[in-house]
């Protein structure tokens, strides 16, 4: 399944029955450090290329999380409200939310280019 | 245009991650807040607090006048040791809030906050009395704060134990550390044991090296300061311009210990004297429902604002969100459920006693 980013530092994992997996990248969890916290949407949300959906906070902060792509939320990673740290540990593997129906998607960047645009911005 | 602390090479050196901080250079961060604020709760923490503020007041008038500029008493302060006390302005408020340290009889060292250091030299200056000097001496002098149980395994290594100050507020001076002449206390903000060791600035790059150096076998790590903060929020110490600031007056933020009331007079007394009772008090908040709690959100019992959160964050030790807030004191009592408004959501939260932690 290949991995798309955004430049806000989500990813987007879309499968093959027309839904996709998201969650926020290496990068990101590696900037924002340890985190104590996220709040993510209800399934049946809808979601909105480019406007936040969720956010995760870490002890000093909190951010918000942009949705790559427009859809309706089909599930949600309940694993996640216990245990935020699971984003510190595996960005890829700690999915926030799957959604379907999916419409608008923002730029997104395959692996190499989104490291360009980490690269740049460290 | 910030200021670099004497230390800054040394935290650029070790991947600090700096941020502009009360007019200065400092990391907020070297690996991560969470193991740093571990490391003081666990073993020991070093910290650059070199922004803080250093201001000698020395003369015939000096007692004097602290005890009419300060709201504590200090005519019956020993020498070698240091005092918590509330700087007020006339109508009751806090401009800052400083720990004295009396070096001789007439000599008083005033440890002020970075980010109000002009206002107090200012305050000082146009309040001074009789024959007295001040002197700000921020500028040439370097804070290095030690933290954390180990702190005295580590100290140990550098000072022979009769140049430890042995009693929480009590320091010694002109200790030579490492070569350095400091000033040692054992204070601190963090809520653990440990030392703050005051220096010249030439010296401090010398010293933190060292002290690192010793400290590693003991699990030392540098601190910055985030660490700072969650450390001082899970200890329920206050912070200027957070928890106390010139519209609020010490009796609301909990600091009435540091104002003696039984003083003749001393600037703000006749403004707190009118304003007794206060309305509104400092307490604690634990979140117990999902959500971190964050400075400035409003606290609610139902419908009814009771009052606005002064401090939070997620405190790593006690594994929780917690936070300070200044509400009406008519809905004070421990046990009390509130909610808080954090962007939009209500958090539900308990009101608990203070401090959060206190150190074993």
């Amino acid at each position: 399944m290949t991995v798309l980013y955004a430049k806000s530092h989500e990813w987007i994992k879309k499968n093959d029955d027309g839904t996709a997996l998201i969650g926020i990248s290496d990068f990101a969890q590696h900037a924002l450090g340890s985190l104590v916290f996220v709040n993510l949407p209800e399934v049946d949300d809808e979601i909105v290329a480019g406007e936040p959906f969720a956010d995760v906070e870490s002890v000093k902060a909190v951010s918000d999380v942009y949705s790559p792509v427009s859809g309706v939320v089909l599930e949600v990673n309940e694993e996640l409200l216990d245990a935020p740290e699971k984003i510190n540990d595996d960005a890829l593997g700690a999915w926030f939310i799957k959604v379907g129906e999916l419409a608008d998607e923002v730029e997104l960047f395959d692996e190499a280019a989104y490291a360009a645009i980490c690269a740049e911005e460290e | 245009m910030e200021l670099k602390t004497p230390l800054y090479d040394c935290h650029v050196a070790l991947g600090g991650k700096i941020v502009p901080f009360a007019g200065y250079l400092l990391p907020v961060q070297y690996t991560d807040v969470i193991e740093e604020h571990m490391a003081v709760r666990n073993a020991a923490g070093l910290f650059d607090v070199s922004h803080m503020g250093e201001v000698i007041l020395k003369g015939p008038d000096a007692l004097e006048n602290l005890n009419f500029i300060l709201t504590n008493n200090f005519t019956e302060m020993p020498i070698g040791r240091c005092r918590y006390s509330i700087i007020c302005n006339e109508k009751g408020g806090v401009v800052d809030d400083v720990i004295v340290y009396k070096i001789a009889d007439e000599t008083f060292l005033i440890v002020v906050n970075a980010a109000n250091r002009h206002k107090d030299v200012a305050h000082l200056k146009a309040n001074i009395f009789g024959d007295v000097t001040l002197e700000d001496i921020s500028d040439s002098t370097s804070q290095i704060a030690l933290q954390g149980p180990k702190s005295w395994d580590i100290i140990r290594k550098l000072i022979k134990e009769e140049d430890i100050p042995q009693k929480y507020y009590t320091f010694k001076y002109n200790v030579d550390i490492n070569g350095a002449d400091c000033i040692i206390s054992q204070t601190g903000y963090t809520g653990e044991t440990g030392f703050e060791i005051y220096l010249n600035n030439a010296a401090a790059p010398v010293l933190w090296h060292k002290l690192l150096e010793v400290g590693a076998e003991f699990g030392l790590i540098p601190c910055g300061l985030g660490a700072r903060d969650t450390l001082r929020l899970e200890a329920a110490m206050p912070l200027y311009g957070h928890e106390m600031n010139e519209e609020i007056t010490p009796f609301e933020a909990g600091l009435s210990f540091g104002v003696k009331m039984d003083k003749p007079n001393f600037i703000g007394k006749e403004a707190l004297s009118e304003s007794l009772p206060a309305g509104r008090c400092r307490v604690g908040l634990k979140a117990t429902g999902r959500g971190i709690i964050r400075e400035h959100q409003d606290v609610m019992i139902g419908d009814k604002q009771i009052g606005h959160t002064t401090s939070g964050t997620f405190c790593p030790k006690l594994n929780g969100a917690y936070a300070m807030a200044l509400i009406d004191k008519n809905f004070s009592e421990i046990g009390t459920k509130v909610t808080v408004l954090v962007r939009g959501r209500a958090v539900e939260a308990e009101i608990v006693p203070l401090p959060f932690y206190k150190h074993p």
